[in-house]
């Protein structure tokens, strides 16, 4: 059989996500042994987000190139992307920081596909969703690419699901329209970003409804996701296996 | 515009089960090719195999259109099951844990009757 083409770009599975060394004010906590959680787990309704902005005169390649290198610079300032030191490649752990308040929560991401075009990730139990969010490039046309961002989400716990209705669903379109906003920006392009929303499965998973006690929110609240940060200075932390993703090097923030 | 890689082909193996052989490539371009497979070989049936043998490339968006047949699956009321996947797409499967949801068997017979030898 002959080799598949895409064997370089995908990740091996885990069972856990583990990250590595930390700098900053990088929290691990609400990361650190936690499943990794798709599309078809969580509690919530699935939901397929689209946003897209057109893009003159660059290549799909070359825009996903300084998109990869340069990803936290186009969030909003509310949140901060601490990337792994190896760049957003397959297996590497990415570490976030996101709202403001009582509404902060630090969370992760892991990189679970990535190409010339575009990467994908998945993210861990008690995010906010469960999740595989997948940024990509094509050309439409002469000249024109089409760079998206498309989320295949449900809320992983029914109190997201709850602040999914009430506000966490229009802040995600704000985060994601930023973005895409001010990447298009970067490239001289000052097109709208255009967006579609389909609900995929309306059935809420009541299976799921024990997820609420790894919510990342509540535990950022009440600080519990600094227990693993503390213990790791203080020495006690359990030792990272040598192979694990995602080494954490830099922050990036705006 | 980019354009998908994607042929499929049903096949009546037993009664209420239909295959669809996969062949090429599969996509977040392959929506159209795959939802049309999947009606045809869901309408009535207790069963859809999907026959990965000849699949040649798969990307993140190739998994999200495996979700999407499988919510369809399920709306429908018939079971998703897979065989011929190589070790690597298995791996894939596992990583995005989609065969917790769609069940993964040896060969075509087994994947047909639902039951493991």
């Amino acid at each position: 059989m002959t080799e598949p083409r895409d064997r370089g770009n995908w990740a091996k599975p885990v069972n856990e996500f583990r990250v590595g060394e930390t700098t900053g004010d990088a929290v691990i906590g609400n990361v650190e042994g936690r499943r990794p959680t798709g599309p078809l787990q969580g509690f919530g309704r699935l939901w397929q987000k689209t946003y897209q902005v057109l893009v003159p005169g660059h290549s799909p390649e070359e825009i996903i190139s300084v998109w990869k290198e340069r990803f936290g610079e186009f969030w909003p300032p509310s949140n901060k992307f601490y990337a792994p030191a190896a760049g957003l490649a397959p297996g590497e752990v990415a570490l976030i920081t996101g709202g403001r308040g009582p509404a902060r929560v630090t969370t992760g991401v892991r990189v679970i596909y990535a190409d010339e075009r575009s990467w994908s990730y998945m993210t861990p139990e008690g995010h906010p969703w469960a999740a595989i969010i997948t940024f990509s490039a094509d050309e439409v046309d002469d000249d024109v690419t089409a760079v998206m961002i498309q989320l295949m989400v449900r809320a992983n716990d029914p109190l997201y699901e709850v602040s999914f209705k009430l506000y966490t669903s229009r802040l995600e379109d704000k985060i994601w329209t930023h973005t895409l906003t001010q990447l298009a920006g970067h490239f001289g392009s000052d097109a709208p970003v255009e967006m579609a929303v389909n609900l995929i499965d309306k059935r809420r998973q009541w299976k799921q409804f024990g997820k609420i006690w790894k919510n990342s929110a509540i535990r950022t609240l009440l600080r519990r996701d600094r227990h693993v940060n503390a213990r790791r200075e203080a020495g006690t932390a359990t030792p990272v296996p040598e192979e694990h993703p995602g080494e954490i090097s830099k922050e990036e923030s705006l | 515009m980019p354009t998908t890689n994607l042929t499929t082909g049903i096949r009546d193996v037993a009664e209420g089960v239909r295959v669809i052989d996969i062949r090429g490539e599969i996509t977040a371009f392959s929506d159209e090719e795959m939802s049309k497979a999947h009606e045809e070989a869901g309408d009535g049936a207790k069963a859809v195999v999907l026959n990965f043998t000849d699949l040649e490339y798969m990307n993140s968006g190739g998994i999200g259109l495996l979700v999407t047949t499988l919510i369809r699956a399920q709306r429908s009321g018939h079971a998703l099951r897979a065989y011929g996947l190589s070790e690597h797409y298995q791996e894939i499967f596992n990583l995005t844990r989609l065969d917790e949801a769609i069940s993964i068997f040896d060969d075509e017979a087994s994947a047909v009757s639902g039951r493991r030898p």
